[in-house]
Protein backbone atom coordinates (compact mmCIF):
# COMPACT_ATOMS: atom_id res chain seq x y z
CA UNK A 1 0.00 0.00 0.00
CA UNK A 2 1.06 3.69 -0.87
CA UNK A 3 1.53 5.96 2.41
CA UNK A 4 -1.56 8.05 0.78
CA UNK A 5 -3.92 4.84 1.27
CA UNK A 6 -2.31 3.39 4.65
CA UNK A 7 -3.70 6.71 5.88
CA UNK A 8 -7.14 6.22 4.27
CA UNK A 9 -6.81 2.95 5.88
CA UNK A 10 -5.79 3.80 9.39
CA UNK A 11 -9.17 5.83 8.87
CA UNK A 12 -11.05 3.15 8.26
CA UNK A 13 -9.47 1.18 10.89
CA UNK A 14 -11.07 4.32 13.03
CA UNK A 15 -14.11 3.35 11.98
CA UNK A 16 -14.09 -0.13 13.42
CA UNK A 17 -12.60 0.85 16.76
CA UNK A 18 -15.91 2.38 17.24
CA UNK A 19 -17.87 -0.24 16.38
CA UNK A 20 -15.30 -2.44 18.38
CA UNK A 21 -15.91 -0.40 21.35
CA UNK A 22 -19.67 -0.22 20.91
CA UNK A 23 -20.04 -4.31 20.80
CA UNK A 24 -17.67 -4.69 23.44
CA UNK A 25 -19.85 -2.26 25.89
CA UNK A 26 -23.06 -3.85 24.49
CA UNK A 27 -21.48 -7.24 25.26
CA UNK A 28 -20.07 -6.86 28.49
CA UNK A 29 -23.55 -5.67 29.29
CA UNK A 30 -25.40 -8.72 28.17
CA UNK A 31 -23.36 -10.67 30.60
CA UNK A 32 -24.42 -8.51 33.65
CA UNK A 33 -28.04 -7.28 33.08
CA UNK A 34 -31.34 -8.80 33.82
CA UNK A 35 -33.63 -9.83 30.65
CA UNK A 36 -37.24 -9.84 32.72
CA UNK A 37 -38.86 -8.75 29.15
CA UNK A 38 -43.04 -7.90 30.14
CA UNK A 39 -45.10 -6.30 27.50
CA UNK A 40 -45.36 -3.26 29.83
CA UNK A 41 -42.03 -2.38 29.35
CA UNK A 42 -42.49 -2.25 25.75
CA UNK A 43 -44.47 0.49 25.36
CA UNK A 44 -43.77 3.84 23.98
CA UNK A 45 -43.22 6.03 26.89
CA UNK A 46 -45.61 9.43 26.69
CA UNK A 47 -45.69 10.93 30.47
CA UNK A 48 -47.08 7.95 32.34
CA UNK A 49 -50.50 7.30 30.19
CA UNK A 50 -51.02 5.21 27.39
CA UNK A 51 -49.84 6.39 23.93
CA UNK A 52 -52.21 8.11 21.63
CA UNK A 53 -52.65 7.63 18.01
CA UNK A 54 -49.70 6.50 15.62
CA UNK A 55 -46.06 6.50 16.64
CA UNK A 56 -44.88 8.54 13.32
CA UNK A 57 -47.04 11.34 13.66
CA UNK A 58 -47.03 14.80 11.22
CA UNK A 59 -44.27 17.12 11.51
CA UNK A 60 -43.44 21.21 11.21
CA UNK A 61 -42.91 21.41 7.38
CA UNK A 62 -40.07 24.28 8.86
CA UNK A 63 -37.59 21.24 8.83
CA UNK A 64 -37.63 20.35 5.70
CA UNK A 65 -37.00 23.90 4.11
CA UNK A 66 -34.01 24.76 6.35
CA UNK A 67 -32.32 21.65 5.37
CA UNK A 68 -32.78 22.42 1.74
CA UNK A 69 -31.30 26.09 2.50
CA UNK A 70 -28.48 23.86 4.51
CA UNK A 71 -27.67 21.51 1.40
CA UNK A 72 -27.67 24.97 -0.85
CA UNK A 73 -25.05 27.23 1.52
CA UNK A 74 -22.84 24.21 2.62
CA UNK A 75 -22.47 23.02 -0.88
CA UNK A 76 -21.43 26.76 -1.58
CA UNK A 77 -19.36 26.63 1.55
CA UNK A 78 -17.33 23.69 -0.18
CA UNK A 79 -16.76 26.04 -2.93
CA UNK A 80 -14.58 28.51 -1.00
CA UNK A 81 -12.06 26.12 0.55
CA UNK A 82 -9.89 25.37 -2.04
CA UNK A 83 -10.13 29.27 -2.97
CA UNK A 84 -8.47 29.86 0.27
CA UNK A 85 -5.92 28.10 0.72
CA UNK A 86 -4.79 29.18 -2.32
CA UNK A 87 -5.70 33.04 -1.95
CA UNK A 88 -1.61 34.29 -1.37
CA UNK A 89 -1.51 32.93 -5.19
CA UNK A 90 -4.66 34.81 -6.54
CA UNK A 91 -3.94 38.16 -4.73
CA UNK A 92 -6.27 40.40 -5.58
CA UNK A 93 -8.26 38.91 -8.28
CA UNK A 94 -8.88 35.95 -6.42
CA UNK A 95 -10.11 38.24 -4.12
CA UNK A 96 -12.24 39.69 -6.12
CA UNK A 97 -14.08 36.62 -7.44
CA UNK A 98 -14.69 34.93 -4.22
CA UNK A 99 -16.24 38.72 -3.09
CA UNK A 100 -18.00 38.56 -6.09
CA UNK A 101 -19.39 34.85 -5.03
CA UNK A 102 -20.03 35.81 -1.79
CA UNK A 103 -21.88 38.80 -2.21
CA UNK A 104 -24.19 36.26 -4.66
CA UNK A 105 -24.20 33.92 -1.70
CA UNK A 106 -25.15 36.62 0.47
CA UNK A 107 -28.02 37.77 -1.73
CA UNK A 108 -29.48 34.21 -1.41
CA UNK A 109 -29.47 34.58 2.04
CA UNK A 110 -31.04 37.55 2.05
CA UNK A 111 -33.83 37.08 -0.71
CA UNK A 112 -34.34 34.07 1.53
CA UNK A 113 -34.66 36.45 4.79
CA UNK A 114 -37.07 39.04 2.97
CA UNK A 115 -39.12 35.69 1.33
CA UNK A 116 -39.72 34.85 5.21
CA UNK A 117 -37.97 31.35 5.41
CA UNK A 118 -35.96 32.52 8.28
CA UNK A 119 -38.79 32.93 10.08
CA UNK A 120 -39.91 30.10 12.62
CA UNK A 121 -43.58 29.45 12.19
CA UNK B 1 4.59 9.46 6.29
CA UNK B 2 6.91 9.30 9.42
CA UNK B 3 7.47 6.22 11.14
CA UNK B 4 10.38 7.60 12.95
CA UNK B 5 8.20 7.77 16.24
CA UNK B 6 10.42 9.14 18.91
CA UNK B 7 13.22 7.93 17.14
CA UNK B 8 11.91 4.07 16.96
CA UNK B 9 11.75 2.61 13.77
CA UNK B 10 8.00 0.60 13.20
CA UNK B 11 5.87 -1.53 10.70
CA UNK B 12 3.34 0.06 9.88
CA UNK B 13 1.13 -2.64 11.11
CA UNK B 14 2.48 -1.61 14.83
CA UNK B 15 1.82 1.94 14.09
CA UNK B 16 -1.79 1.10 13.49
CA UNK B 17 -2.33 -0.52 16.55
CA UNK B 18 -0.22 1.99 18.60
CA UNK B 19 -2.87 4.40 16.97
CA UNK B 20 -5.54 2.61 17.90
CA UNK B 21 -4.93 2.24 20.92
CA UNK B 22 -4.00 5.66 21.30
CA UNK B 23 -6.92 6.87 19.59
CA UNK B 24 -9.35 5.03 22.15
CA UNK B 25 -7.37 6.48 25.02
CA UNK B 26 -7.53 10.21 23.16
CA UNK B 27 -11.24 9.60 22.76
CA UNK B 28 -12.18 8.05 26.28
CA UNK B 29 -10.06 10.18 28.45
CA UNK B 30 -10.78 13.73 27.71
CA UNK B 31 -14.81 12.37 28.05
CA UNK B 32 -14.18 11.03 31.43
CA UNK B 33 -11.98 14.37 32.12
CA UNK B 34 -15.03 16.74 31.21
CA UNK B 35 -17.52 14.72 32.60
CA UNK B 36 -15.93 14.21 36.30
CA UNK B 37 -14.12 18.29 35.96
CA UNK B 38 -16.94 19.99 34.38
CA UNK B 39 -20.05 18.32 34.95
CA UNK B 40 -19.93 16.68 38.45
CA UNK B 41 -17.53 18.72 39.91
CA UNK B 42 -17.70 22.65 38.24
CA UNK B 43 -21.45 22.41 37.76
CA UNK B 44 -21.92 21.34 41.89
CA UNK B 45 -19.33 24.51 42.40
CA UNK B 46 -21.28 26.54 40.36
CA UNK B 47 -24.54 25.99 42.79
CA UNK B 48 -23.54 25.93 45.71
CA UNK B 49 -22.39 22.17 46.46
CA UNK B 50 -19.91 19.70 46.98
CA UNK B 51 -21.02 16.61 44.05
CA UNK B 52 -20.39 13.34 44.19
CA UNK B 53 -18.18 12.79 47.34
CA UNK B 54 -18.28 9.71 48.44
CA UNK B 55 -16.93 7.16 45.17
CA UNK B 56 -13.16 7.80 45.86
CA UNK B 57 -11.43 11.06 46.95
CA UNK B 58 -13.55 13.63 45.71
CA UNK B 59 -15.68 11.37 44.25
CA UNK B 60 -12.98 10.82 41.40
CA UNK B 61 -14.36 6.91 40.93
CA UNK B 62 -17.73 8.36 40.51
CA UNK B 63 -17.57 7.63 36.74
CA UNK B 64 -16.58 4.14 37.33
CA UNK B 65 -19.38 3.55 39.73
CA UNK B 66 -21.66 4.94 36.80
CA UNK B 67 -20.81 2.49 33.75
CA UNK B 68 -21.33 -0.07 36.70
CA UNK B 69 -24.41 1.31 36.91
CA UNK B 70 -25.42 1.52 33.66
CA UNK B 71 -23.66 -2.26 32.93
CA UNK B 72 -26.69 -3.90 35.09
CA UNK B 73 -29.68 -1.67 33.34
CA UNK B 74 -31.99 -4.08 31.34
CA UNK B 75 -31.41 -3.30 27.67
CA UNK B 76 -34.97 -2.52 26.50
CA UNK B 77 -36.65 -1.79 23.09
CA UNK B 78 -39.86 -0.37 22.26
CA UNK B 79 -42.23 -2.84 21.15
CA UNK B 80 -43.02 -0.13 18.25
CA UNK B 81 -39.29 0.53 17.35
CA UNK B 82 -37.34 0.15 14.11
CA UNK B 83 -35.18 -2.59 15.94
CA UNK B 84 -32.71 -2.49 13.31
CA UNK B 85 -32.47 1.56 13.43
CA UNK B 86 -32.50 1.89 16.47
CA UNK B 87 -29.79 -0.65 17.49
CA UNK B 88 -27.78 0.94 14.92
CA UNK B 89 -28.11 4.40 16.16
CA UNK B 90 -25.40 4.59 18.40
CA UNK B 91 -22.90 2.90 16.39
CA UNK B 92 -23.18 5.81 13.95
CA UNK B 93 -22.99 8.66 16.58
CA UNK B 94 -19.54 6.68 18.01
CA UNK B 95 -18.45 6.48 14.48
CA UNK B 96 -18.41 10.13 14.52
CA UNK B 97 -16.52 11.17 17.52
CA UNK B 98 -13.91 8.20 16.66
CA UNK B 99 -13.15 9.32 12.81
CA UNK B 100 -13.34 13.35 14.61
CA UNK B 101 -10.27 12.18 16.51
CA UNK B 102 -8.35 10.96 13.51
CA UNK B 103 -6.85 14.59 12.49
CA UNK B 104 -5.96 16.39 15.84
CA UNK B 105 -2.11 16.38 15.97
CA UNK B 106 -0.84 16.12 19.15
CA UNK B 107 3.35 16.69 18.13
CA UNK B 108 5.15 17.00 15.24
CA UNK B 109 5.31 13.38 14.33
CA UNK B 110 2.07 12.57 16.79
CA UNK B 111 -0.72 11.96 14.56
CA UNK B 112 -3.24 9.29 13.68
CA UNK B 113 -3.43 10.76 9.72
CA UNK B 114 -1.67 13.73 8.20
CA UNK B 115 -3.53 14.66 5.18
CA UNK B 116 -4.01 17.30 2.96
CA UNK B 117 -7.86 17.81 3.69
CA UNK B 118 -7.37 17.75 7.39
CA UNK B 119 -9.62 19.98 9.21
CA UNK B 120 -12.06 19.46 5.96
CA UNK B 121 -12.05 15.88 6.75
CA UNK B 122 -13.14 16.68 10.42
CA UNK B 123 -16.57 19.39 9.49
CA UNK B 124 -17.41 16.40 7.03
CA UNK B 125 -17.20 13.56 9.08
CA UNK B 126 -18.45 15.46 12.18
CA UNK B 127 -21.82 15.93 10.57
CA UNK B 128 -22.52 12.13 10.69
CA UNK B 129 -23.63 12.38 13.78
CA UNK B 130 -26.67 14.29 12.56
CA UNK B 131 -27.66 10.93 10.52
CA UNK B 132 -27.47 9.20 14.03
CA UNK B 133 -29.46 11.39 15.65
CA UNK B 134 -31.97 11.45 13.62
CA UNK B 135 -31.92 7.84 12.96
CA UNK B 136 -32.12 7.59 17.20
CA UNK B 137 -35.57 9.99 16.37
CA UNK B 138 -37.20 8.68 13.80
CA UNK B 139 -36.63 4.77 14.79
CA UNK B 140 -37.69 5.12 18.58
CA UNK B 141 -41.51 5.51 17.85
CA UNK B 142 -41.90 7.74 20.34
CA UNK B 143 -43.45 11.05 19.36
CA UNK B 144 -41.12 13.04 21.78
CA UNK B 145 -38.27 10.93 20.02
CA UNK B 146 -39.56 11.97 16.54
CA UNK B 147 -39.81 15.87 17.29
CA UNK B 148 -36.51 15.60 19.34
CA UNK B 149 -34.61 13.94 16.67
CA UNK B 150 -35.84 16.54 13.72
CA UNK B 151 -35.21 19.12 16.26
CA UNK B 152 -31.46 17.97 16.55
CA UNK B 153 -30.98 17.28 12.99
CA UNK B 154 -32.50 21.16 12.17
CA UNK B 155 -30.32 22.84 15.03
CA UNK B 156 -27.10 20.75 13.82
CA UNK B 157 -27.68 21.59 10.37
CA UNK B 158 -27.79 24.91 10.63
CA UNK B 159 -25.17 25.51 13.47
CA UNK B 160 -22.77 23.32 10.47
CA UNK B 161 -23.09 26.18 8.34
CA UNK B 162 -21.28 28.99 10.71
CA UNK B 163 -19.26 26.04 11.94
CA UNK B 164 -17.28 25.78 8.58
CA UNK B 165 -17.47 29.21 7.41
CA UNK B 166 -15.71 30.12 11.08
CA UNK B 167 -13.05 27.71 10.18
CA UNK B 168 -12.40 29.35 6.52
CA UNK B 169 -10.52 32.22 8.09
CA UNK B 170 -8.34 29.76 10.02
CA UNK B 171 -7.63 28.23 6.63
CA UNK B 172 -7.22 31.89 4.54
CA UNK B 173 -4.67 32.72 7.65
CA UNK B 174 -3.00 29.74 7.14
CA UNK B 175 -2.74 28.94 3.52
CA UNK B 176 -3.74 25.18 3.91
CA UNK B 177 -6.36 22.71 5.41
CA UNK B 178 -3.47 20.54 6.71
CA UNK B 179 -3.85 20.27 10.76
CA UNK B 180 -0.27 20.21 11.18
CA UNK B 181 0.35 23.10 8.49
CA UNK B 182 -2.37 24.97 10.48
CA UNK B 183 0.07 24.32 13.83
CA UNK B 184 3.55 25.20 11.90
CA UNK B 185 1.40 28.36 10.97
CA UNK B 186 0.43 29.51 14.23
CA UNK B 187 3.91 29.05 15.75
CA UNK B 188 5.77 30.55 13.08
CA UNK B 189 3.35 33.41 11.95
CA UNK B 190 3.41 36.78 13.26
CA UNK B 191 0.82 39.37 14.11
CA UNK B 192 1.55 42.73 11.71
CA UNK B 193 5.34 42.17 11.76
CA UNK B 194 5.24 41.20 15.19
CA UNK B 195 6.95 37.44 16.15
CA UNK B 196 7.27 36.98 19.61
CA UNK B 197 4.63 34.51 20.50
CA UNK B 198 4.19 33.59 16.99
CA UNK B 199 0.64 34.22 15.68
CA UNK B 200 -2.26 31.69 17.56
CA UNK B 201 -5.52 32.95 15.80
CA UNK B 202 -7.39 33.45 18.54
CA UNK B 203 -5.95 37.21 18.30
CA UNK B 204 -6.53 37.84 14.68
CA UNK B 205 -9.11 35.85 14.09
CA UNK B 206 -11.07 36.31 17.86
CA UNK B 207 -14.51 36.53 15.31
CA UNK B 208 -14.39 33.47 13.84
CA UNK B 209 -13.14 31.59 18.06
CA UNK B 210 -15.88 33.37 18.82
CA UNK B 211 -18.46 31.85 16.01
CA UNK B 212 -17.00 28.56 15.97
CA UNK B 213 -17.13 28.11 20.11
CA UNK B 214 -21.05 29.17 20.08
CA UNK B 215 -21.76 26.93 16.56
CA UNK B 216 -19.83 23.96 18.38
CA UNK B 217 -21.88 24.74 21.57
CA UNK B 218 -24.89 23.80 19.63
CA UNK B 219 -23.47 20.97 17.81
CA UNK B 220 -23.12 19.41 20.90
CA UNK B 221 -26.71 20.23 21.50
CA UNK B 222 -25.80 21.95 25.58
CA UNK B 223 -27.69 24.42 26.83
CA UNK B 224 -28.21 27.31 25.85
CA UNK B 225 -28.69 25.52 23.10
CA UNK B 226 -30.55 21.98 24.11
CA UNK B 227 -33.89 22.33 22.60
CA UNK B 228 -33.55 18.96 21.25
CA UNK B 229 -33.13 17.29 24.88
CA UNK B 230 -35.48 19.94 26.50
CA UNK B 231 -36.90 17.88 29.61
CA UNK B 232 -39.92 20.20 30.12
CA UNK B 233 -41.32 19.90 26.93
CA UNK B 234 -39.98 16.32 25.39
CA UNK B 235 -38.54 14.40 28.02
CA UNK B 236 -35.11 13.96 26.40
CA UNK B 237 -35.72 13.95 23.08
CA UNK B 238 -34.43 11.21 20.78
CA UNK B 239 -32.92 9.73 23.69
CA UNK B 240 -36.57 9.28 25.43
CA UNK B 241 -36.49 4.89 24.60
CA UNK B 242 -33.31 4.48 25.04
CA UNK B 243 -32.23 3.32 28.64
CA UNK B 244 -29.50 1.68 30.12
CA UNK B 245 -26.23 0.68 27.64
CA UNK B 246 -27.28 2.34 24.59
CA UNK B 247 -28.10 5.77 26.64
CA UNK B 248 -24.49 5.82 28.03
CA UNK B 249 -23.19 5.32 24.59
CA UNK B 250 -24.77 8.32 23.09
CA UNK B 251 -23.55 10.11 26.88
CA UNK B 252 -20.16 8.87 25.59
CA UNK B 253 -20.06 9.92 22.67
CA UNK B 254 -21.38 13.90 23.47
CA UNK B 255 -18.52 14.16 25.70
CA UNK B 256 -15.71 12.67 23.54
CA UNK B 257 -17.41 14.48 20.71
CA UNK B 258 -17.19 17.73 23.34
CA UNK B 259 -13.59 16.88 24.53
CA UNK B 260 -13.01 16.46 20.55
CA UNK B 261 -14.07 19.75 19.78
CA UNK B 262 -12.40 21.92 22.28
CA UNK B 263 -9.06 20.05 21.00
CA UNK B 264 -10.02 21.39 17.78
CA UNK B 265 -10.70 24.59 18.88
CA UNK B 266 -7.36 24.34 20.59
CA UNK B 267 -5.68 23.25 17.34
CA UNK B 268 -6.96 26.10 15.22
CA UNK B 269 -7.01 28.96 17.62
CA UNK B 270 -4.73 28.25 20.06
CA UNK B 271 -1.89 26.88 18.99
CA UNK B 272 -2.44 23.83 18.93
CA UNK B 273 0.45 21.38 20.85
CA UNK B 274 2.82 24.44 20.28
CA UNK B 275 4.11 26.64 22.91
CA UNK B 276 5.24 30.27 21.98
CA UNK B 277 9.43 30.59 22.34
CA UNK B 278 10.26 27.03 21.86
CA UNK B 279 11.53 25.50 18.31
CA UNK B 280 8.80 24.06 16.96
CA UNK B 281 10.53 21.42 14.63
CA UNK B 282 11.86 20.19 18.46
CA UNK B 283 11.58 16.39 19.31
CA UNK B 284 10.68 18.21 22.75
CA UNK B 285 6.62 18.63 21.43
CA UNK B 286 6.85 14.97 20.84
CA UNK B 287 7.29 14.42 24.38
CA UNK B 288 5.45 17.47 25.72
CA UNK B 289 3.31 17.85 22.92
CA UNK B 290 0.10 15.77 24.31
CA UNK B 291 -0.17 17.85 27.39
CA UNK B 292 0.34 20.67 25.69
CA UNK B 293 -2.82 19.96 23.48
CA UNK B 294 -4.70 18.46 26.85
CA UNK B 295 -4.55 21.90 28.86
CA UNK B 296 -5.15 23.90 25.97
CA UNK B 297 -8.42 21.48 25.66
CA UNK B 298 -9.54 21.92 29.20
CA UNK B 299 -9.30 25.35 28.73
CA UNK B 300 -11.53 25.73 25.63
CA UNK B 301 -13.85 23.00 27.52
CA UNK B 302 -14.02 25.04 30.75
CA UNK B 303 -15.38 28.10 28.38
CA UNK B 304 -17.90 26.12 26.32
CA UNK B 305 -19.19 24.76 30.52
CA UNK B 306 -19.37 27.69 31.51
CA UNK B 307 -21.72 29.12 29.01
CA UNK B 308 -23.93 25.64 29.30
CA UNK B 309 -24.12 26.40 33.19
CA UNK B 310 -24.90 29.67 33.20
CA UNK B 311 -27.07 30.75 30.02
CA UNK B 312 -30.87 29.77 30.29
CA UNK B 313 -32.53 27.64 27.17
CA UNK B 314 -33.09 29.53 23.46
CA UNK B 315 -36.45 28.70 22.46
CA UNK B 316 -36.50 27.10 18.90
CA UNK B 317 -37.02 30.09 16.77
CA UNK B 318 -34.64 31.83 18.82
CA UNK B 319 -32.26 29.39 18.06
CA UNK B 320 -32.56 29.26 14.00
CA UNK B 321 -32.60 33.44 14.12
CA UNK B 322 -29.53 33.10 15.42
CA UNK B 323 -27.46 30.38 13.18
CA UNK B 324 -29.31 32.16 9.77
CA UNK B 325 -29.62 35.89 10.97
CA UNK B 326 -26.49 36.71 13.01
CA UNK B 327 -24.11 33.68 12.84
CA UNK B 328 -23.72 32.95 8.87
CA UNK B 329 -23.62 36.90 7.46
CA UNK B 330 -21.13 37.89 10.51
CA UNK B 331 -18.75 34.42 9.19
CA UNK B 332 -19.08 35.32 5.58
CA UNK B 333 -18.11 38.58 6.20
CA UNK B 334 -15.25 37.71 8.75
CA UNK B 335 -14.09 35.77 5.47
CA UNK B 336 -14.27 38.92 3.23
CA UNK B 337 -12.65 40.84 5.46
CA UNK B 338 -9.68 38.27 6.45
CA UNK B 339 -9.12 37.90 2.75
CA UNK B 340 -8.65 41.16 2.18
CA UNK B 341 -6.64 41.93 4.99
CA UNK B 342 -4.21 38.55 4.24
CA UNK B 343 -3.69 40.52 0.44
CA UNK B 344 -3.26 43.84 1.52
CA UNK B 345 -0.83 43.16 4.02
Amino acid sequence: MSDYLRQWFTLVVFGGLAVLLVAAFLGLGSLLRPSRATAQKGISYESGVDPQGGMWSQSNIRYYVFALMFVLFDVEAVFIFPWATRLEVYGVFGLVEMAIFIFILALGLFYAWRKGLLRWI
Amino acid sequence: MSSALLAVELAYWQQTVIRALVGLVAVLLPAGTLVYLFLFKMMSFMQSRLGPMEAGPYGSMQLLAEVGKFLQKEDLVPRAADRIVFKLAPFVVLISTFLLVLVIPAGPDLWFIDIDTGIFLALAVSSISVIGVLMAGWASASKYSLIGGLRAAGQLVAYELPLVLAVMGVVIQAGTLNMQGIVMAQATGEIFGWGGIGNPFIITQFVGFAIFIVAVQAELTQPPFDMPVAESEIVTGYLTEYSGLRFLLFFIGEFATAGIFAALAATLFLGGWYVPGLDPTSNLFNVIGPAVLMGKMILVAFLIFWFRFTYPRFREDQLQQLAWKVLIPLALANIVVTGVLKVVL
